[in-house]
């Protein structure tokens, strides 16, 4: 069985938004865990034990019991701990708003990562490709926010959490894709620096500067000029 | 609640995706109107009722409209949940349980589906079939293990314990596309020698009453439908 230490505990790697996502929403619900820092050239026998299917971060483990995939980490976060944390849900308690909410965050999950990876992996007609549909990935997301100050209505919510992780790449982005989304998303940046304001973002986001240094150090590895 | 004519579920008779839908509002025992779509000309319906993936199904409950197949299901579980009737769960109401069945029915469609994908409409060639059906059956020896603990052992029927549960639908979804691999390469996709629990859970959840008339059981008709899918985008090999 995987480690039986009692409480929460984190598997994760410093500049994943899947693993962001997970301590934002620990931090939301101001539960306390233990992040324990993998190194994913070694993968360590607990994280290989906990998550044997995927041998992916991030994984959390309740009392010795481990979740894996970052949305159904947050969802567990939110039911598991629902009354005792005393903080406001991450899901809202209506049916349709909580489909509407698993909605764009799969739709994250589906777009964001992927083209995001096209823009800085690839060159010419691909990377054009990709800049042309991360524009319209953006602008998508922009239209589900609407006029709101989060996804989730007045109250930072489950959407925020699946992608506010992504902010932190909009540089890198920008860089690579010659994107501004600033100028093409003028409301999804605002919406970006409003989570910024939040403890748990906050804390939680990697710099973006330190982002697009680690990507430039992968593509060095993938020998991608 | 909703009478019959609030419930609607747009489809084509073939997607695993839109399968599952149907076992679940049959599971609940709420009727509803389905409407077959044409992938090739798509109905005005379904373009505004899903602009963004413009995909089945789609499920509407009075001017709602719901996307995405495994959250159609999650929704219909939270809108008609267990006890008025003896209606089932589908979804279980433990967290942590919950948990493990999303990431079971997440690696079904994120594995088993991608073979599915491979099996039947971006092969060029037999060793690229041969290739998908490899790993489908990889797919499937480990979703045996998980059969195993999810049933205890093998001494429940479902995924979802003694009734039919997330996990069941979501791969139940496939089965009739497994009818015509089964065809095409003329063995069981669900080897019993493989994983035996899953061949007793397939003819199982085939013959269960929620399920039946709904898993495609015509593959010549299925043989049909697919020559005709392949013309489709998103469907044509490269």
């Amino acid at each position: 069985m995987a480690g039986e230490k009692k409480g929460l505990q984190l598997l994760d790697f410093w500049v994943s938004p899947f693993g962001q996502r997970c301590r934002i929403a620990l931090d939301e619900k101001a539960l306390p865990y233990e992040y324990l820092e993998q190194d994913l050239g070694n993968k360590s026998e607990l994280l290989l034990r906990s998550n044997p299917v995927h041998k992916k971060i991030p994984v959390l483990l309740h009392d010795g019991r481990p979740v894996c995939e970052s949305l159904i980490i947050v969802q567990y976060i939110d039911e598991a701990f629902s009354s005792s944390s005393g903080k406001p849900p991450l899901l809202p308690s209506d049916p349709y708003a909580r489909a509407q909410a698993r909605f764009w965050a799969d739709y994250v999950d589906k777009k964001v990562y992927d083209c995001g990876t096209r823009l800085w992996k690839t060159k010419g007609e691909p990377q054009q490709q990709a800049r042309k549909e991360m524009v319209e990935i953006l602008k998508t997301l922009e239209g589900a926010l609407g006029d709101k100050p989060y996804f989730g209505g007045d109250e930072f919510g489950f959407v925020d959490v699946a992608f506010v992780p992504f902010t932190a790449w909009f540089l890198t982005y920008e860089r690579y894709g010659e994107i501004s989304v600033d100028k093409e998303c003028p409301r999804l940046a605002a919406w970006a620096k409003r989570c910024g304001e939040r403890e748990s973002v906050n804390k939680n986001l990697s710099p973006p500067e330190k982002v697009y240094e680690f990507i430039g150090t992968l593509k060095k590895k993938f020998g991608i000029e | 609640m909703a009478g019959e004519g609030d419930l609607k579920v747009l489809g084509v008779w073939t997607s695993p995706f839109v399968i599952r839908v149907r076992v679940a509002l049959n599971l609940k025992g709420l009727p509803y109107e389905y409407v077959e779509e044409d992938l090739g000309n798509k109905s005005a319906l379904l373009l505004s009722s899903n602009p963004v993936h413009k995909a089945v199904p789609v499920f509407i409950h009075g001017d709602r409209a719901v996307n995405e197949s495994q959250i159609i299901v999650q929704y219909i579980d939270e809108v008609w949940p267990a006890g008025a009737g003896g209606r089932p769960a589908v979804l279980p109401s433990d967290p942590y349980e919950r948990a493990m069945a999303r990431f079971w029915a997440a690696f079904v469609d994120d594995k088993v589906g991608s073979a599915w994908t491979g099996m039947l409409f971006k092969c060029r060639n037999e060793e690229e079939r041969a290739e998908a059906v490899a790993r489908a059956q990889d797919a499937l020896e480990t979703l045996e293990g998980a059969f195993k603990e999810c049933s205890n052992q093998g001494n429940k029927p479902f995924f979802g314990g003694d009734g039919i549960g997330l996990v069941d639908v979501v791969l139940g979804g496939y089965l009739g596309w497994f009818g015509v691999v089964n065809r095409i390469i003329g063995r069981r996709l669900i080897d019993p020698a493989r994983t035996p629990l899953l061949a007793a859970w397939e003819d199982r959840f085939r013959a269960a009453d929620a399920v039946k008339g709904v898993v495609p059981e015509d593959v010549d008709r299925m043989l049909v439908f697919l020559e005709k899918l392949r013309t489709l985008g998103p469907y044509k090999p490269e």
